[in-house]
């Protein structure tokens, strides 16, 4: 019904705007040419580029009241996370300064150089002086970009390990996460999805003959330390993943057959960051949300949406089929006492195995 | 055509007129302005399915929870009690972009657009050879056919994304998609891209033999620059495509391992060993990348041409403009990588990519600000062509800008797969190409039908599309510094992008009002086709010589000989002149001078 009423609208305003134009028509019917644009077309048309700078300006500044100190951009919990953050505010801030100067200029003499019939345009088609400075400033500028993109590239990925790094498998399959902690010798056990026995519920595929696999832990949550390098190892069973932490700026595709990396340090536990005003702002405002759609639901018999607390989130961001959408695990940043404290209680590789 | 010799093929055209059929004039037709005319019509016919399905996307992800009548309507089992199914919204995300990338903004805008002005603006009968141009329209049109049969297919048409990355695109068991849909995508896409090597074969040979005398490259329209080197562009790249598809056939029905590895699915173990994803990523974006400026190009020649006419100027530095297209052209060939900086290739690979990557924004710069000074102190006639160029200009910027961001690995790692990266590439060469395919269709619907579209429905068309574009990409950005990624099905699982739902709802808006208007353009179209007012033989007082052929289309272009050309084709508002254009067919004038560049 929703639809029928949709389309009978559309048609009657299709025929509505027809009519008018038809109007138009009529009243330039004796032109000659009344399809080619004529001097009232071109003032018309020359203001509504002038008012279409302003759109542009206004919905900009709309944009970044509204959503752009969002704290996904300001607040990142990892320690290369400033610098990506540095970077990215001042990629935008070029591309904010040369956005504005060169809409204006596109737009400004759309509107200053509309068409009046008689007037001629001035035969300019060359020259070389302003070509050469509008070719260097965007190499000076980009230069300077990629210098400092590199540099910050090649600190994250060329990563020193550290003595106490904690090395962690972040393990994809359709569609959801596990995690591996390498355990007291701090070594992952070999593993490949060939081993996989369901059976006895050695469910990574991991060498059970392996000493190095006996002592792994394989958790449903991520628990991190904070303060302390982690460095993931990424393997998936099935189809492409991607593991993405976006509150840490990290992020790498988990690919069948082989293991990618990624490291981070977590800088702020889950609890700070629970605390951040900018954070305590969001989640309070997500609330709002949640509050206002619950009456919705619960008019309507449902029930309603549980309050909202942050957590940090490792989520799957490269397509893998039906529930892609929902393919997520919680990562808790603790305090190294809390963390150990977890880590006790978790069963280890070879315990967890069903004996047949 | 190249055995007539110019005085006789007038004679000869008369003699084969009338042995032409219905068939052969309209269907099988050789003659490169039918041709052209069949890739607009197929284009446009594809477009429409293809920005139906966006519209579907947006109102999924506006309203996940909401029943709605016209999911019910359109997708049938798919959405039982008009809630859409999660595999069908990701097929809906794969089928529209690969119809919008390569069937309309590839073949419907290249196909039409090379085919109608190549020989007509460089002063030629024909194509090189009208047979293979025939050929690649039917090709083609075979593709189209495949790929809608694709859409209805039991277990649901393709649906790993346009990308089609395996092994989701390689096994059935792990999307329903990837069985008969993913098949039948193959087999059209292999169709598609042979369709579209014969049709830029003959681009380029038309090109470079058939010139008529005095067309010198230098004196080109850009238009026929931008067509030439996006033929080379296709040439270079779609055979990689071509291999790639062959091989994820190979792994999926002859059980190679190109592709696959170690993969545990559905509780068994497969057989595939030794094969990498990644290497499907490299040769799928050796295509993909450059396949952005295949659909960029020929916007940005149109562009210059129409810009260029519409200011009664020469376009600003013409020089610098083909050497910006050919610096393009060979750059867009060796960034491929910087979509795949978090494959989990060699790091170091990643710096040599946003290198090359970020050196693309200085041709493209370059093309941004001599467009700007084109219009400087020019007199500019708003048509509604002139204004689609003009919001190409502005797209271009406002989206090529934000390339800076996703070109540096450093910064792609938080942004990749997000919204950014939709918001990005859909202004940039989304809106931008089809912006580009609108002027121009504004522009040559005289020189196609003999009659002139509605200028008052081209303006509202224009005005509401272009506030409706930004409308939808440009809140788009922040969604997707938040971090929602992109092809989610729904939101709501994940409280942490609940704030970011009203942000959807405003662009589904924007995208709804948008998509309603392009019906605005659609009525205009076929309206104007059959009734619209009849066109004079130049109507927007250009240079180049298609407006030198009549307006009723012969076989072989021009009656009586080819026009020679004297001239480049920007000679707007020259001085000595009293006309403020000279076309190119008109000799120097006595101590006149051409402009040297």
């Amino acid at each position: 019904m929703t639809a029928l009423l949709t389309i009978i609208v559309l048609v009657f305003i299709t025929v509505a705007i027809w009519q008018m134009v038809k109007i138009f028509d009529l009243a330039n019917a004796n032109n000659e040419n009344s399809q080619v644009a004529n001097d009232k077309d071109n003032r018309v048309n020359g203001y509504l580029m002038l008012g279409f700078l302003a759109f542009i300006y206004i919905i900009t500044i709309v944009c970044l009241v509204k959503w752009g100190d969002l704290p996904l951009m300001s607040n990142s919990a990892s320690a290369h996370g400033p610098q990506i953050d540095n970077l990215m505010i001042i990629s935008m801030v070029i591309i904010f300064i040369v956005q504005t100067i060169t809409q204006f200029l596109l737009h400004y003499f759309a509107f200053k150089y509309k068409g009046e019939k008689g007037r001629k345009a001035l035969f300019y088609a060359d020259n070389d002086k302003l070509e050469f400075i509008w070719t260097i400033i965007p190499v000076i500028t980009l230069a300077g970009l990629i210098i400092y993109g590199l540099f910050t590239w090649s600190d994250i990925m060329n990563f020193e390990e550290e003595e106490d790094a904690l090395v962690v498998e972040l393990y994809a399959q359709q569609f959801n996460w596990k995690a591996r902690y390498a355990g007291n010798d701090n070594v992952l056990g070999d593993a490949n999805v060939r081993l996989i026995n369901l059976d006895n519920a050695n469910i990574l595929g991991l060498d059970e003959a392996d000493p190095n696999a006996q002592d792994d832990i394989i958790t449903t949550e991520l628990h991190l330390p904070v303060g302390r390098q982690v460095i993931f190892k990424m393997r998936s069973q099935d189809v492409l993943h991607s593991a993405y932490m976006p509150h840490f700026r990290a992020q790498m595709n988990c690919v069948p057959g082989m293991i990618t990396q990624f490291a981070f340090t977590p800088t702020v536990t889950t609890a700070e960051m629970r605390q951040n005003p900018d954070m305590v702002e969001k989640v309070a405002n997500i609330n709002d949300i949640r509050t206002n759609k619950s009456k919705d639901l619960i008019a309507k018999g449902e029930e309603a949406l549980d309050p909202y607390e942050f957590d940090y989130l490792l989520i799957c961001n490269k397509i893998c089929g039906k529930s892609h959408y929902n393919m997520q695990m919680k990562i808790v940043v603790e305090t190294e006492e809390e963390y150990n404290a977890w880590i006790k209680e978790q069963q280890i590789f070879k315990n967890s195995l069903v004996q047949n | 055509m190249s055995a007539h010799a110019d005085t006789h093929a007038h004679e000869d055209d008369h003699g084969h007129h009338h042995k032409e059929t219905f068939v052969t004039k309209y269907i099988f037709s050789q003659d490169h302005k039918m041709i052209a005319k069949q890739y607009l019509i197929t284009g446009t016919i594809m477009g429409v399915i293809g920005v139906m399905m966006s519209l579907m996307i947006r109102m999924q992800i506006a309203w996940p929870e909401q029943p709605n009548a016209i999911f019910e309507a359109l997708l049938g089992k798919w959405a039982p009690g008009g809630v859409m199914d999660a595999d069908m919204y990701l097929a809906l995300v794969t089928i529209h972009g690969t119809i919008m990338v390569f069937f309309v903004l590839t073949a419907g805008l290249s196909g039409t657009f090379s085919n109608l002005l190549i020989p007509l603006q460089i002063g030629a009968r024909d194509m090189a050879s009208g047979f293979l141009n025939m050929v690649s329209y039917w090709l083609f049109f075979l593709s189209s056919v495949i790929m809608v049969i694709s859409l209805f297919v039991e277990a649901g048409p393709a649906a790993a994304g346009w990308t089609i990355y395996p092994p989701l695109s390689a096994l059935p068991m792990a999307q329903g998609g990837s069985g008969a849909g993913m098949t039948l995508w193959l087999v059209s896409m292999a169709i598609f891209i042979a369709s579209s090597l014969l049709g830029s074969l003959n681009y380029i040979v038309t090109v470079i033999n058939l010139r008529t005398k005095g067309m010198s490259m230098t004196r080109l329209p850009l238009t026929i620059w931008a067509f030439f080197v996006t033929a080379i562009i296709g040439v270079v790249s779609f055979p990689v495509l071509l291999s790639a598809a062959l091989l994820l056939i190979m792994d999926r029905s002859f059980g190679t391992s190109f592709f696959l590895s170690d993969i545990f699915i559905q509780g068994e173990v497969l057989h595939y060993q030794g094969g990498s994803p990644v290497l499907f990523e490299h040769l799928f974006w050796f295509l993909g990348h450059p396949e952005v400026y295949i659909v960029l190009l020929p916007a940005l020649g149109i562009t210059s041409e129409v810009i260029a006419t519409n200011s009664r100027k020469p376009i600003f530095g013409y020089r610098a403009m083909v050497a910006s297209i050919l610096a393009i052209a060979f750059l867009s060939t060796i960034v491929w990588g910087h979509h795949m900086f978090v494959s989990g290739m060699n790091p170091f690979l990643g710096s040599v990519f946003t290198f090359t990557t970020l050196l693309i924004a200085i041709p493209s710069a370059v093309k941004a600000f001599n467009y700007i000074t084109t219009l400087w102190k020019g007199n500019l006639q708003f048509n509604p062509a002139m204004l689609f160029s003009i919001g190409l200009v502005s797209t271009f910027i406002t989206g090529g800008l934000t390339g800076i961001i996703l070109g540096d690995s450093a910064l792609d790692i938080n942004v990749h797969d997000t919204y950014f990266v939709v918001a990005h590439f859909h202004l940039v060469m989304g809106i931008s190409a089809l912006y580009g395919m609108f002027a121009g269709i504004y522009h040559w619907f005289p020189k196609m039908f003999g009659r002139m579209l509605n200028k008052n429905l081209g303006y509202i068309h224009f005005w509401v599309t272009a506030i409706c574009a930004y409308g939808v990409f440009f809140p788009m950005h922040f969604i997707g510094m938040a971090g929602l990624p992109r092809r989610y099905y729904t939101n709501s699982n994940f409280p942490l992008f609940d704030d970011l739902s009203n942000v959807n709802v405003v662009i589904t808006l924007f995208a709804l009002i948008g998509g309603a208007f392009q019906l605005v353009f659609l009525w205009n179209f076929f309206y104007s086709m059959f009734y619209g007012k009849k066109t004079v033989q130049n109507p927007w007082k250009s240079n180049t010589l298609e407006w030198t052929a009549p307006v009723k289309h012969i076989h072989g272009n021009w009656e009586g000989d080819i026009p020679h050309v004297h001239r480049w084709a920007y000679d707007y508002s020259k001085p000595g002149h009293d006309d403020d254009f000279v076309p190119q067919n008109v000799p120097l004038k006595e101590g006149e001078e051409e402009l040297q560049h």
